[in-house]
């Protein structure tokens, strides 16, 4: 067993490497405008498009949850048609998974996981120009079906056959094309970053030296390609029954629409930890700054991170306790779903534990880590509840479900993904991001979520279906809370954009190391970090050696 | 189920009796032995969730107050403890097995459908529910009865907005029924909370499911998996009565089922097929071709004004009868009698400029299913 070192160095050492190895990347011939970006192979470049173009689409996510949101606010059909409002909920959910949540954690990963294995860029920069710009040739696809006779999909992002094949709207096939392009570009992103972590390390630092945000990412990408040629597969299946004639989903040609489900959540749940493991790894990076103490359990978050990991390929089936499942298979994938809380709870544990006598203090990045334990923790509670089986059959298909998965994904997911923009905003624009506007966007968010998500629990166990475009009335005064929270907080990510933008343009000067608490390699190279760092490694210390 | 784990469930269910019956925020405890247990179970992995999420956010935020650097806090260095670390992995595993045991038992309980007292067939189709109760000759369908009207916010909204059905499924109180459930088209979900039943109905698939009721009542549900644009419109309605009453209500449907299939011999009028057929268009056609026949293209064709529905007749009844497969107009054969079927036919064809003026004939139609 590996010994429990901490991923920590000697910042002397590795900024007068930085130091020497900045001199002589003049010499790169730029191509100017919109070619430089077409053709950039520069990892902090390519971060910087992935991160814009999630932005981007998290607002047009957004805009969709709001239209969705805008129809349920009274009972009754006001705004949009039902047709519609399908089209609305399943885009929203598309965009949001695959081009909002996934692109910002693959920008991070390219912009820090360099900077933070001491790498001069990712092991293939050609590639990695590749896996950005399949991504919006991937979403205008998407997004154009809205335009196609016979609108788009409308299926939910889950696009249960057969509602999603023989029932579906023409446009479906583009939709498949989009997935794939998407997938691909999952794929070739994933193999980057490992082969990135495994070969390109500064020397010293062995695989237990690694920031966890390297260790999650390192993770995740097998997890990523593990699982999205098995969506892959599910949707060329679906492209097959669609335009030629055979019938894996179809039961009248002695198809089964079960076994979709069964590839379809083969890779869906997989998919939800690939949203959640960077977002860990974030977050034990930002809470021992801030409480100026070394991540409690530095050991046991990776074991944790990769049982969650395994764990996570036996559970899928609990998206499906009221298919029909026989009895052994309810009980196996109850008992494993149960499982996978307890790794997931020494997380928890873990982070409480680093802040037990600290030495804390509240700057936006903090903040927003924090609201990510206290709110992604609610997820989890109301997931293990949805884990037990007999419960599931009242819960499933709900708003209670509605609620778990958005306590996970946005308070979870985004809020960790803001942390990280918040914490790494200095070492990539060289200015601290401004801290009265940060601190109200947080404020505003944390209201904004709990209002918008909260009450989503009662309508759920009150007895509410989830994909309705219409409700009884006893919802209304829940829906009504949600409505009004949505719009606030869709609001409030406004401030969010001017607060990056005013930090890319200016604002109060940061040092090298932009945080006082800050370990990591990246706080060793300049803030802004230069185009080109650690051209030649640095050498990696121990802070702690031989403990 | 039995004494510990049941004694340990009532406890937690009578302790929470109040908040959940004063409101409709919480999961209905229901009226079968099945959804008390459900409920017992979500009540005690919420209070377990409640427990361990005051201790973990307690010494979270305590050390949030008690360690801020602006108070001169000044940070310990221990980072690990091997006991600790076991402790709260240990902790955790033990209190998911107290749950497990009893949830076992429960979906054991769930799973048993073995010597029910009424079979009844439950068939979801876009977009209304279709009851058989087998071995009895008694069917119907079961559809949305809250107008279009209150939908659109043209006329106030009844108490029962968009939870009330035309047909309710009738059960008797005591009695084991189970549900066979299955699906003509795309995926839907029979799920009425009180009963604590939800079942995906899929197509090609017999699921099981079985429900014994203890009181009396109107309980009410709806699809909860999506399945089309009318998703939000099929409602569950199920009304629960003494046995007796329930004998009563069976003979009278049994009775009423032989007087329609007398009807199919005899010749209909043409006003008589148009007022049947207008009922019959409403209740089952209109989701998809629109209530003026207009139709939503490109998904569903006009039937108002269509050149071959008007000129070809024989087209026409086959497309009724047997459907088109591989798309969403479903095959009649089986689920409208043949009554049902003429008199829908007779009412396109003579409707919305469709001036043909067939009457086209029940026998026609029987004679046309049998070959
Ligand atoms: C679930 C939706 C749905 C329901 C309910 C439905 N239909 Fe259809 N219907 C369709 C679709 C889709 C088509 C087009 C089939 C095709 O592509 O050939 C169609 C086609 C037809 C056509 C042929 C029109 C043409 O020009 O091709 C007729 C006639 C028709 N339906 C009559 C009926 C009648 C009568 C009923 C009620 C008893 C009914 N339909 C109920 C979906 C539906
Ligand atoms: C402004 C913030 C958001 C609001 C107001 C919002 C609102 C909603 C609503 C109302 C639904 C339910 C639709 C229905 O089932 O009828 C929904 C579904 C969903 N949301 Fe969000 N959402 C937000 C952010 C997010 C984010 C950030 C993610 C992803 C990380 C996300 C992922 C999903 C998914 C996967 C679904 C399921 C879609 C489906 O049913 O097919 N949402 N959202
Ligand atoms: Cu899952
Ligand atoms: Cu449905």
């Amino acid at each position: 067993m590996a010994p429990k070192l901490p991923p920590q160095h000697s910042l002397q050492q590795s900024s007068t490497a930085v130091a020497g190895g900045q001199s002589h990347h003049e010499h790169h011939a730029q191509p100017k405008g919109i070619m430089r970006w077409l053709l950039t192979t520069n990892h902090k470049e390519i971060g910087s498009l992935y991160l814009i173009f999630s932005l981007v689409m998290f607002f047009i996510g957004g805009i969709f949850a709001l239209v969705v949101r805008a129809e349920l606010f009274q009972p009754g059909l006001q705004l949009v048609e039902p047709e519609f409002f399908n089209q609305m909920t399943t885009m929203h959910g598309l965009i949001m998974v695959f081009a909002a949540v996934m692109p910002a954690f693959t920008g991070l990963a390219n912009w820090m996981i360099p900077l933070q294995i001491g790498a001069p860029d990712m092991a293939l920069p050609r590639l990695n120009n590749f896996s950005f710009w399949l991504l919006p040739v991937a979403f205008i696809l998407l997004l154009s079906t809205l335009l196609m006779p016979g609108g788009g999909p409308n299926f939910g992002w889950t696009f249960y056959a057969p509602l999603s094949t023989t029932y579906a709207p023409p446009s479906t096939t583009f939709f498949i094309l989009a997935l794939h392009i998407a997938g691909i570009s999952s794929i070739l992103g994933a193999i980057n970053i490992i082969a990135t972590i495994l070969n390109m390390r500064a020397p010293g630092m062995r695989m237990m030296d690694m920031p966890l945000f390297v260790w999650t990412w390192l993770i995740t990408a097998f997890l990523l390609i593990a699982v999205m040629p098995v969506l892959a597969g599910v949707i060329t299946m679906m492209l097959m029954d669609i335009n030629f004639g055979t019938s894996f989903f179809d039961a009248a040609g002695g198809g089964d629409p079960v076994l979709f489900q069964h590839l379809f959540w083969f890779f869906g749940h997989p998919e939800v930890y690939i949203m959640i493991l960077p977002a860990f790894g974030i977050v034990s990076a930002i809470i021992p700054t801030f409480a100026r103490k070394r991540l409690f359990g530095y050991a046991s978050m990776v074991y944790a991170t990769a049982a969650i990991a395994l764990l996570s390929f036996l559970v899928w089936a609990h998206h499906m306790f009221v298919v029909g499942l026989p009895l052994t298979a309810e009980l196996f994938f109850m008992y494993s779903t149960m499982l996978i809380a307890v790794p997931t709870g020494v997380k928890v544990f873990n982070w409480v534990t680093t802040l037990f006598r600290g030495s804390i203090s509240f700057e936006p990045p903090m903040l927003f880590a924090l609201a990510f334990v206290v709110l992604f923790t609610i997820g989890g509670f109301s997931g293990l509840m949805l884990a037990i089986a007999p419960a599931d059959f009242q819960y499933h298909d709900t708003y209670f479900v509605v609620a778990h998965f958005h306590y996970v994904l946005v308070p979870g997911a985004i809020f960790a993904i803001m942390a990280g923009v918040y914490y790494w905003l200095p070492k990539w624009t060289g200015h601290y991001p401004h801290e009265r506007l940060a601190q109200c966007h947080f404020w505003c968010s944390v209201v904004g979520v709990n209002l918008t998500f909260f009450p989503m629990h009662f309508a759920g166990l009150a007895g509410m279906p989830r994909r309705i475009p219409d409700y009884a009335l006893q919802f209304a005064d829940f829906n009504m809370l949600s409505s009004i929270g949505a719009f606030f907080f869709g609001v409030s990510q406004l401030i969010f954009v001017l607060v990056v933008v005013l930090c890319v343009k200016g604002g109060k000067k940061a040092p090298a190391k932009a945080w006082e608490g800050a370990e990591d390699l990246e706080w060793s190279v300049p803030s802004p970090a230069p185009l080109h760092t650690f051209e030649t490694p640095p050498v990696f210390h121990r802070t702690h050696p031989s403990e | 189920m039995r004494s510990p784990w049941r004694w340990l469930l009532s406890v937690t269910f009578i302790a929470s009796i109040p908040q959940a019956q004063a409101s409709g925020w919480n999961m209905p405890v229901g009226v079968t032995d099945i959804s008390r247990d459900i409920y017992g179970l979500h009540m005690t992995i919420f209070w377990v969730c409640v427990v361990i999420g005051v201790i973990v956010f307690g010494v979270m935020f305590y050390s949030l107050f008690r360690y801020r650097h602006s108070k001169g806090a000044k940070a310990a260095h221990f980072h690990e403890h091997t006991s600790v670390e076991v402790l709260w992995t240990a902790i955790p595993v033990v209190i998911l097995i107290g749950m497990a045991v009893p949830a076992t038992a429960t979906l054991k309980n769930m799973y048993d459908t073995s010597q029910a007292d009424l079979d009844i067939m439950i068939t979801g189709q876009q977009w209304r529910w279709r009851y058989e109760y087998l071995g009895e000759d008694v069917a119907f369908t079961s559809n949305m009865s809250t107008p279009w009207e209150q939908i659109r916010g043209e006329e106030p909204r009844g108490e029962h907005y968009l939870l009330d059905v035309d047909e309710p499924l009738v059960l008797p109180i005591n009695r084991k029924v189970r549900f066979l459930m299955t699906s003509d088209d795309v995926i839907h979900s029979w799920w009425v909370p009180e009963l604590a039943v939800k079942q995906d109905t899929i197509p090609g698939f017999i699921n099981e499911n079985w429900v014994q009721i203890n009181e009396p009542g109107i309980y009410r549900g709806q699809c909860a998996e999506l399945c089309g644009v009318n998703h939000a419109f099929m409602p569950v309605v199920v009304h629960a009565v003494e046995e007796d009453e329930f004998e009563v209500w069976l003979a009278e449907r049994k009775e009423a089922a032989e007087q329609e299939a007398m009807g199919i011999d005899r010749e209909w009028e043409l006003a008589e097929l148009m007022e049947r057929g207008e009922a019959v268009y409403r209740a089952i056609c209109s989701s998809c071709h629109q209530p003026e026949g207009q139709g939503a293209p490109p998904a569903f064709p006009a039937l108002a004004n269509n050149e071959q529905l008007i000129s070809d007749l024989d087209w026409h009844i086959d497309l009724v009868v047997n459907g088109v497969s591989g798309t969403a107009m479903p095959a009649f054969r089986s689920t409208l009698n043949p009554v049902e079927i003429a008199a829908v036919v007779t009412f396109t064809r003579n409707s919305w400029g469709n001036d043909t003026g067939d009457a086209v004939q029940p026998s026609t139609i029987s004679g046309w299913i049998a070959q």
